[in-house]
């Protein structure tokens, strides 16, 4: 019960921040905290793989990196008036978020099926080193995709639309991403509590149980593979939309790396984890980058502090219990 | 009339023969007892009958139907439900959440996203049901890596109960269970040949003259003996070969 304690303070604390900055005038803090919410949104993804799926993936960046060039190209297309292709039929560019929100997560949907697909007939060690062999496949090719900025990356402009808001105010963009993140958080809780949830969960655990009653662990798992797929690249495009640039950076192995320390950080398995993972994440960088560039040594002692005394992460360690 | 039967099987790992030739049937209403020495080969023949391991040649044959080919869950959901020599739970959730599971598999569909399980009444009913039959209807919310080694026995048995199974395939219930937890497993065993029939590997040779129908005995991978319990008891062969006796 007090880990629904936990979540309620970070939930007041993401609507209360902004309201509070927007009043103190900070309208850094708000990016700032955007950034934390979408990275979190990011996390929440592989946090169903990790967590839940038992799937430990160092791929996850090529996700968010589809997420990021689907908008960067769609809005890319746009603003220089050329179609995408002409045959067999015309698609155009786009600046619309909703229509660049669905390509996103179509794609990484589909790419999280592909590399799903013959990643999971592996586990352990190479289940980690395959996903990283597709993902810096990827970062690579986004490199060598010189049509869309190659190693440079590509600027947009201004930022996408969203019917009824001004996503140029910082705001309106932050509440619109809170939104979605909480809106994904509901789906992602009410998916643990439905039977899915219970059989990926008991997967995780013991795959030859969920065999011995007639299911297929592998395929719960592909399916919670390309899940959490989807809603790392849908963060993927909005993340891109908030620095109005995308670049193979998105895609790099560090980039993976990242989304597994927040979902650890905060808690893995646990709804709230990625999201106090990243917010601790995007707070330490913001208060410790200024004084040393050296701060990710904080951060990994912070990591070895979580993972040998609160295997809960921060949120298990505040909730007083490790399950 | 058989539900279970196994033709001829034979499983070598490398230069060892765990299975040679084995054949096998297990009739409607009847607990049919395997024993045979440590290493003889009785959890690779469960193993082949269950679909976790490929016979290098022979045949399984469930309620008629040549199932040699199918995986685990393809044959589970046709009614054959096994419980492990070590239990194979998901110690971090609860004793409900595992008869829920069986109880998912066996209702067809873990592919719903939304509506809470705890609030499916079917679902419930079925894996309460089941909790209730080997006596832990009052430990369902309790963490299964939190239950004694005896109760985790009792709920593998609960988890094979959801199925609503065709056939039990038991390795080794009775395995690290005192005397009270033997007694009540035979009690409950003995109770369930009605629901289906029994295949059962047991070290445990009170239990087994108790419970069994039938006996076969393994050794090294063969079948030396099959018989009634009475024939096998006198059995001579037997005795030397694993009951370790003087005929
Ligand atoms: N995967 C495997 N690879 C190689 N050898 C194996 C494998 N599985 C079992 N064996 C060997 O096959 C033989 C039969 O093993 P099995 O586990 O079937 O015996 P068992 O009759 O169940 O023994 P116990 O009474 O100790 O449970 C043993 O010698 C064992 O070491
Ligand atoms: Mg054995």
């Amino acid at each position: 019960m007090r880990e629904g304690a936990v979540n309620a303070v970070l939930l007041a604390g993401l609507v209360a921040f902004p309201i509070w900055a927007q009043a103190a005038d900070e309208p850094f803090l708000i990016t700032l905290a955007t950034r934390a919410v979408i990275l979190a949104l990011a996390a929440v993804g592989l946090n169903i793989a990790l967590g839940w799926g038992g799937m430990v993936s160092l791929g996850h960046a090529a996700f968010f990196g589809i997420g990021g060039y689907a908008m960067g190209i769609l809005a890319f297309h746009a603003q220089t008036y050329a179609p995408l292709m002409e045959w067999p039929f015309v698609i155009e560019g786009t600046k619309s978020m909703p229509v660049i929100w669905l390509v996103a997560v179509v794609a990484s949907a589909l790419a999280a099926l592909g590399i799903g697909l013959l990643s999971l007939r592996t586990t352990g060690v190479y289940f980690i080193m395959i996903t990283l062999a597709f993902g810096q496949m990827l970062y690579y090719f986004t490199i060598s995709w010189t049509a869309y900025g190659g190693e440079d990356g590509m600027s947009i402009y201004v930022r996408n639309g969203f019917p009824g808001l001004n996503t140029l105010v910082p705001v309106e963009f932050y509440g619109l991403c809170l939104a979605i993140l909480l809106l994904v958080l509901a789906l992602n809780a009410a998916l643990v509590r439905a039977p899915f949830g219970l059989a990926l969960n008991a997967a995780r655990q013991s795959p030859e149980r969920v065999r011995t009653v007639g299911i297929d662990p592998g395929r719960l798992q592909l399916a919670a593979f390309v899940l959490s797929g989807a809603i790392t690249g849908l963060a993927g495009a909005l993340f891109a939309d908030l620095n109005r640039f995308v670049s193979p950076s998105m895609l790099s192995w560090q980039m993976s790396g990242e989304l597994i320390v927040f979902v650890i950080l905060g808690g893995t398995a646990r709804l709230f984890g990625p999201v106090a993972g990243a917010i601790l994440f995007v707070a330490l960088e913001h208060l410790l980058g200024g004084v040393s560039d050296y701060w990710h040594v904080f951060l990994g002692a912070l990591l070895l502090l979580v993972v040998l005394f609160a295997r809960g992460g921060l949120v298990g360690f505040l909730a007083g219990r490790v399950r | 009339m058989t539900v279970l039967e196994a033709r001829t099987l034979n499983k070598s790992f490398g230069a060892l023969r765990a299975s040679d030739g084995v054949s096998l049937d297990l009739r409607a209403g009847e607990i049919h007892a395997v024993i045979g020495p440590n290493g003889a080969g009785k959890s690779t023949f469960i193993a082949q009958l269950c679909g976790s391991l490929t016979p290098d040649s022979g045949t399984v044959h469930l309620l008629g139907e040549d199932v040699t080919a199918l995986p685990v869950p393809a044959r589970a959901r046709r009614g054959l439900a096994r419980t492990f020599q070590i239990s194979a739970l998901a110690m971090e959730d609860t004793v409900l959440a595992n008869a829920l599971l069986g109880a998912m598999g066996a209702g067809g569909t873990p592919w719903r996203f939304f509506a809470p399980v705890r609030r499916d009444q079917t679902l419930r009913d079925r894996a309460e049901a089941a909790l209730a039959r080997v006596g832990l209807a009052d430990r369902a919310h309790v963490r299964t890596a939190d239950l004694s080694h005896g109760q985790r026995r009792q709920l593998e048995v609960a988890v094979a109960l959801t199925l609503g199974p065709k056939a039990f395939v038991m390795d080794e219930p009775m395995a690290g269970l005192g005397a009270d937890g033997s007694k009540a497993m035979t009690g409950l065993l003995d109770g369930l040949r009605v629901e289906a029939p029994i295949l059962l590997v047991e070290h445990d040779m009170d239990a087994v003259f108790a419970l069994a129908d039938r006996i076969s005995v393994l050794v090294a991978g063969r079948l030396v003996a099959t018989g009634t319990t009475a024939a096998i008891r006198a059995d001579a062969n037997v005795r030397r070969a694993y009951l370790g006796e003087d005929a």
